[in-house]
């Protein structure tokens, strides 16, 4: 379908999609098997100035927005969305410091993370902070001209990885959720370690860890915009960066579509191939339509904010949700028509199927998705 | 250092088959690319000036005008200038021809240090423009580089790949070397190469502007005549050994002297 794509927005698309099938795909399963992190695939993609898209061009980036950045990582996800998430994660830790960094983080940072000469990520899962993200423990509090923060991060994409990290920590508990701050942390700051790697369902070549924060001090400069907004930054960023997860889905559900076709025309059972069967053709149609429409809804909602409008948080919601269901039946159904073999590790589908899984888990799980789109409903209604 | 690469636009091959009525290449709907070999001669070209921290990488094609997508292409996988050689008068030129053609346009742009060529083209599958070059400008090459070792303003140590191993080489500047694809792996284009690419002006060459010799250049300028093109009839005659590795070695030996003496094999 033509989506009308600008002429660079195509250059993007082109460029992603030869990262995907030169790089990506002939890798993808040995990077899985041995959860090795795609440092030389990441690198390629800065090169090939991915990593700039969303950053300014003022800051070395290309200046793209929100629909620029899902159909680069769309590409990527149809390829690997375990290399897709590394990539994303990127976007996730610098947007704190877009949005509300000051002018000299803002030079200092970002025109790393554009280059790719560093990496980015974004702290704000904790053991008991997740859904609610209102629980966090890990603290900052001012020591003179010093930030010292205690805490531990949990499930941190990129972690160990990163140079860069967004970190949520409270620096004023009595002010709950208006309490919360943002700091950007740098890998080698004095008392910020990591956990190790952890061992997971899918997405195995991202990489997974703690970020261990013990008496950890950092120069007061660290602290993204004032004191008690980080909690605004975080909603703002998630609302930015959900499409970006949704446009994974699309990747991965097209790349599943793609094994699952070919292998239906040329698979035989009963004297046809399965495709000239209707229980598989429904299967595939069905795939199709999923597909399709959920490419059709991310890529509205990406344009619609890139409009700037004022609320973004039930599109953001509706998208991720709808393309994250839609992936994860989409991959379990390609299994289906490959029968034995797709569940077997030959084939890329059984990989893709448990790679779809955390789609519908990470920033923000489908249900608080939902919770963000009821509470919105509600409150339009009333 | 001033590179100037050679590259040439060819027919891609996975798409090409010949006409068995006219045994011509049918050319209509396949696409042209730029030659593989020469986007590895293109690589090499941008790392040795990443590695000397500047330079100039210049993209030579000597072509129709529909060359002129290769070389945008070309910008944006890291080239400086890009440069089209073209004139109706060169329509049929050799390799002899081409040679000429070449050498008269790198001397018009002011010569290279370095000048980096594909192993051969995909298409002619000759490997002899290259070494044609040098040999006009007077100056060393090395064919089948697969490694550049080090580099520096006056001379390069370089691996050149053998049958059964490889030679290194240390050769002065300014040279000339035909590279093999195992010297790296291209480069994805960047966003901002391909911006870069769009915009890009394209400087053209023609016979008047190299002062080629009218005699020297296209068919006129060709010694190889294209006697016949043919593809040679599939046979599709087949004979298989049995028995143990030992007896089938004993009749392959028999057949083998039989056909050696012109007798039918069955």
């Amino acid at each position: 379908m033509d989506y009308f794509l600008t002429e660079e927005q195509q250059m993007i698309v082109d460029i992603a999609s030869q990262v995907t099938d030169e790089r990506i795909i002939p890798q993808r399963a040995e990077l899985d098997e041995n959860h090795t992190f795609p440092r030389e695939i990441l690198n390629e993609m800065a090169q090939a100035d991915l990593f700039g898209i969303p950053i300014p061009e003022a800051y070395g980036g290309f200046g793209g927005g929100c629909m620029d950045i899902v159909l680069a990582v769309e590409q990527i996800g149809r390829g690997d969305v375990a290399v897709g998430t590394a990539f994303a994660a990127n976007f996730l830790g610098s947007f704190p410091i877009m949005l509300s960094g000051s002018e000299e983080q803002k030079n200092k940072y970002l025109p790393e993370v554009a280059s790719g000469r560093k990496f980015a990520a974004f702290g704000l899962t904790e053991a008991n902070a997740g859904s609610d993200a209102s629980g966090i423990q890990t603290t900052a509090v001012l020591d003179g001209d010093e930030w010292v923060i205690n805490g531990t991060k949990q499930w941190i994409t990129n972690g160990g990885e990163a140079d860069i990290y967004s970190v949520v920590a409270i620096t004023d508990r009595a002010r709950g959720p208006r309490g919360a701050s943002i700091f950007i942390l740098e890998k080698g700051d004095p008392g910020f370690t990591f956990g190790p790697k952890e061992k997971k369902m899918g997405i195995r070549a991202s990489s997974t860890t703690e970020l261990i924060f013990k008496d950890c001090r950092i120069p007061k400069d660290r602290i993204v915009g004032r004191a008690g907004t980080g909690f605004i930054t975080v909603m703002k960023t998630l609302d930015i960066s959900r499409p970006g997860i949704a446009s994974l889905a699309v990747g991965l559900a097209q790349g599943a579509l793609d094994e699952a076709v070919p292998y239906a025309k040329q698979r035989r059972q009963f004297g046809k191939p399965i495709i000239a069967f209707q229980a598989v053709q429904h299967l595939l149609a069905d795939m199709a339509i999923g597909i399709e429409s959920s490419r059709a809804l991310v890529y509205a909602t990406a344009r619609h904010i890139d409009a700037h409008p004022k609320n973004v948080s039930r599109v953001s919601a509706m998208c991720k949700t709808c393309a994250t269901d839609m992936a994860m039946k989409v991959t379990t159904d390609a299994v289906q028509v490959m029968g034995g073999y797709g569940y077997m590790c030959d084939y890329p589908v059984e990989k893709m199927m448990r790679d779809a899984k955390i789609l519908q888990i990470y920033e923000g799980s489908n249900q608080i998705q939902r919770n963000v789109i009821g509470q919105e409903l509600n409150r339009e209604y009333s | 250092m001033k590179i100037i690469v050679c590259i040439k636009q060819v027919p891609d091959v996975t798409e090409v088959h010949l006409d068995p009525e006219t045994n011509t290449m049918t050319r209509e709907g396949v696409s042209a690319i730029m030659n593989p070999y020469d986007q590895h001669a293109l690589e090499e070209a941008v790392r040795l000036r990443e590695k000397l921290g500047g330079g100039e990488v210049t993209a030579l094609t000597m072509g129709p005008p529909q060359a002129e997508g290769m070389l945008r292409d070309a910008v944006a996988l890291g080239a400086d200038r890009v440069v089209l050689v073209s004139d109706r008068a060169f329509a049929g030129s050799d390799t002899w021809a081409t040679s000429y053609t070449l050498e008269h346009a790198i001397n018009a742009l002011g010569g290279a240090d370095l000048i980096l060529c594909g192993k051969q083209a995909i298409d002619g599958d000759t490997a002899q423009v290259g070494p044609g070059m040098a040999a006009r400008l007077g100056i060393p090459f090395v064919t089948c580089v697969q490694k550049v070792r080090e580099v520096d303003e006056s001379r390069l140590v370089v691996e050149r790949m053998m049958d059964d191993g490889y030679d290194v080489l240390a050769v002065k500047l300014p040279a000339l070397l035909t590279v093999v694809k195992n010297i790296n792996e291209p480069r994805v284009p960047s966003l901002k190469g391909k911006m870069k690419a769009k915009k890009v002006e394209i400087e053209r060459l023609n016979a008047e502007t190299i002062a080629a010799k009218a005699d020297c250049i296209g068919l006129p300028g060709s010694p190889t005549q294209v006697a016949k093109v043919f593809a040679p009839e599939a046979r599709g005659k087949r004979i298989e050994l049995q028995g143990t590795l030992e007896e089938q070695l004993a009749q392959l030996a028999v057949k083998l002297v039989e056909l050696a003496r012109g007798q039918e094999v069955r």
